[in-house]
């Protein structure tokens, strides 16, 4: 890695920490508990690191780690997105108007 | 760009679409009637990322790719599946597969590039597996602590403190002469499981009642740890990824700190566990008035308004669906019913919220605490069910109290106060609550799902009359 995109890595962190900063601040305290199991899918993108990680195969070790976090992660996806989504479906208005 | 693979190129605009369709996501949750669209984007975006990345020219095995997806989704549907009760214990335990991911990850980096490593590649890697490791042990701890498999009790010692800053501190030692020296692979054992323990013993001091603030900073923990392994891997979108569930895992962090009067720094530096030992054992039996279900009945049809002021205790009686039917017999005799909820109610950031819409209660009727404070003086009865140091009237009066200055529903100055509660013990910090001597307060004695439940009854006319 040369210095350069060492820049353009900090760059993007910074500004993606200015946004999540800012779009986070505006989620009502109701659904607290949705966003972080959301943001906990989200986080679990680190699946792509293990993927090429075992689709490589560079040594035994590497296929075996990288085999176990693409299950880690994996789990995350599924289990965040479906429970994300189940709670949201509860969340009613009184107003008539709200029914889908 | 010219020495991007033609696929790499491809990969790397999926992977700003996905980027975008994340920000998007959080965006969306900003309110329930958006939220849903949130999740459809993350999913979209995940998906569009995990297809992108099977076109990486450099795999030549998608058998054990294909081996473990299956795996994890049959792991993660039932983690999807789980009871809403337990959705604290859940989420604990996903910041510790994301954890575990991201350590697993960086320590099979470690091994294919030493000692061909960069200094700066060695830092961010380093950062990479101590957070990831810290964060995997500390969440599988209060995952367990949460779903009760460990004592809730916060378990303390002499020189806790400075164990786990020594402990913190060598794996740093370690991790910076590995910085220096790549090529003494034989340390970086060491280094994973000092900072494994030190997972485990950052959590172990830590109670009950300050998992929301626990499970809100181990997320944000795994979030930077995720954005580090993006700068290992060079990868942009995780790096993305990562900086916004850090953001937000400190912001949560932040909110919860501030709704427990603790400062930044303190919970940063994770001294969360101090425990407050109670001065209160020269308790005289100070008096108490009690009421029955169908007293308590009475004095709630003939209000106009009622705030319900729920806590943890609701969540572990299962009380929420007796509550619903108590807002359903109420609202429908005309009286105005809401909900006040403390920002650390429960066990994790909006743990009330869920549990009440699990209940069908809608949530334009559910209240933060900034937006119901100033109605109490006007309100008839605040009943509150399973909530104790969030209603202690001594965090603003007493400065000798170990919750002084800590903000809390002011449920004191409603015209009369209800208490759904077992016995007097004091609450989870061991503080009394002036609450239940005041003139005002009836303390109603019992469980409280059967409580709220014979409550009910009277008011429906399904009691003895």
């Amino acid at each position: 890695m040369n210095s350069s995109t060492l820049i353009n890595g900090l760059f993007i962190f910074m500004l993606a920490g200015f946004i999540g900063f800012e779009v986070i601040r505006r989620v009502s305290p109701l659904l607290h508990t949705p966003l972080m199991s959301l943001t906990n899918a989200l986080d679990a993108i680190a699946v792509v690191g293990a993927i090429v990680l075992v689709g490589e195969h560079k040594s035994t070790l590497s296929a075996v780690l990288g085999t176990l976090a693409v299950i880690a992660a994996t789990s995350n996806i599924v289990g965040g997105f479906l429970i994300t989504d189940r709670m949201l479906k509860m969340f009613k208005s009184s107003r008539p108007a709200a029914k889908s | 760009m010219s020495e991007f693979a033609g696929n790499q190129v491809v990969i790397e605009v999926i992977y700003l679409v996905a980027s975008a369709l994340f920000i998007l996501s959080l965006k969306w949750m900003s309110s329930p009637t958006t939220a849903r669209h949130g999740v459809w984007a993350g999913e979209l975006g995940m998906l569009l990322a995990i297809a992108g990345t099977l076109l990486h020219h450099g795999i030549v095995d998608y058998q054990w790719i294909a081996v473990a997806l299956v795996l994890g989704t049959v792991i993660g549907v039932p983690l999807g599946r789980v009871q809403m009760t337990a959705v604290p214990q859940r989420t604990a335990l996903s910041h510790a597969f994301g954890a575990l991911c991201v350590t697993l990850v960086g320590t099979a980096e470690f091994y294919l590039r030493s000692p061909d490593i960069s200094r700066f590649m060695m830092s961010v890697l380093s950062m990479e597996v101590i957070l990831g490791s810290l964060t995997f042990t500390g969440s599988l701890m209060a995952a367990g602590k949460l779903q009760e498999i460990l004592p809730q009790r916060p378990l303390t010692y002499k020189g806790q403190n400075f164990v786990n800053f020594l402990l913190l501190a060598i794996a740093v030692v370690l991790a910076v002469y590995l910085v220096l020296h790549p090529e003494a692979r034989q340390l970086y054992p060491f280094m994973l499981v000092i900072a494994l323990a030190f997972g485990v013993l950052l959590v172990i001091p830590i109670g009950g009642a300050d998992m929301p603030t626990v499970i809100s900073l181990l997320n944000a923990y795994a979030g930077l740890s995720a954005a580090a392994m993006g700068f290992v891997l060079n990868n942009k979108l995780l790096i993305v990824a990562g900086a916004l569930d850090g953001s937000s895992g400190l912001i949560l962090s932040v909110i919860m700190s501030k709704a427990m009067n603790r400062s930044f720094t303190n919970v940063l530096f994770g001294a969360f566990g101090q425990v407050q030992v109670s001065a209160a054992a020269g308790q005289e039996a100070k008096p108490v008035r009690s009421a029955t279900a169908e007293e308590a009945a009475a004095i709630l049809s003939a209000a106009n308004k009622v705030v319900v002021v729920p806590g943890y205790g609701m969540a572990v009686a299962q009380a929420q669906h007796k509550v619903r039917e108590l807002y359903d017999a109420l609202s429908k005799r005309g009286v105005d019913v809401r909900f006040a909820i403390h920002p650390v109610a429960g066990r994790m950031p909006g743990h009330m919220n869920v549990l009440l819409a699990e209940a069908d209660i809608p949530y334009d009727r559910l209240m933060d605490m900034e937006d119901i404070n100033g109605d109490f003086p006007q309100t008839d009865v605040a009943l509150v069910i399973g909530a104790n140091d969030v209603t202690n009237p001594a965090a603003r009066t007493d400065s000798s109290s170990p919750i002084y200055g800590m903000p809390i529903l002011d449920v004191d100055k409603a015209h009369t106060v209800m208490v759904i509660k077992r016995g007097m013990s004091p609450g989870f910090a061991g503080i009394d609550n002036p609450l239940y001597y005041l003139d005002n307060t009836l303390m109603l004695f019992g469980d409280a799902k059967a409580f709220v439940g014979s409550i009910v009854r009277e008011l429906t006319g399904g009691g003895h009359s």
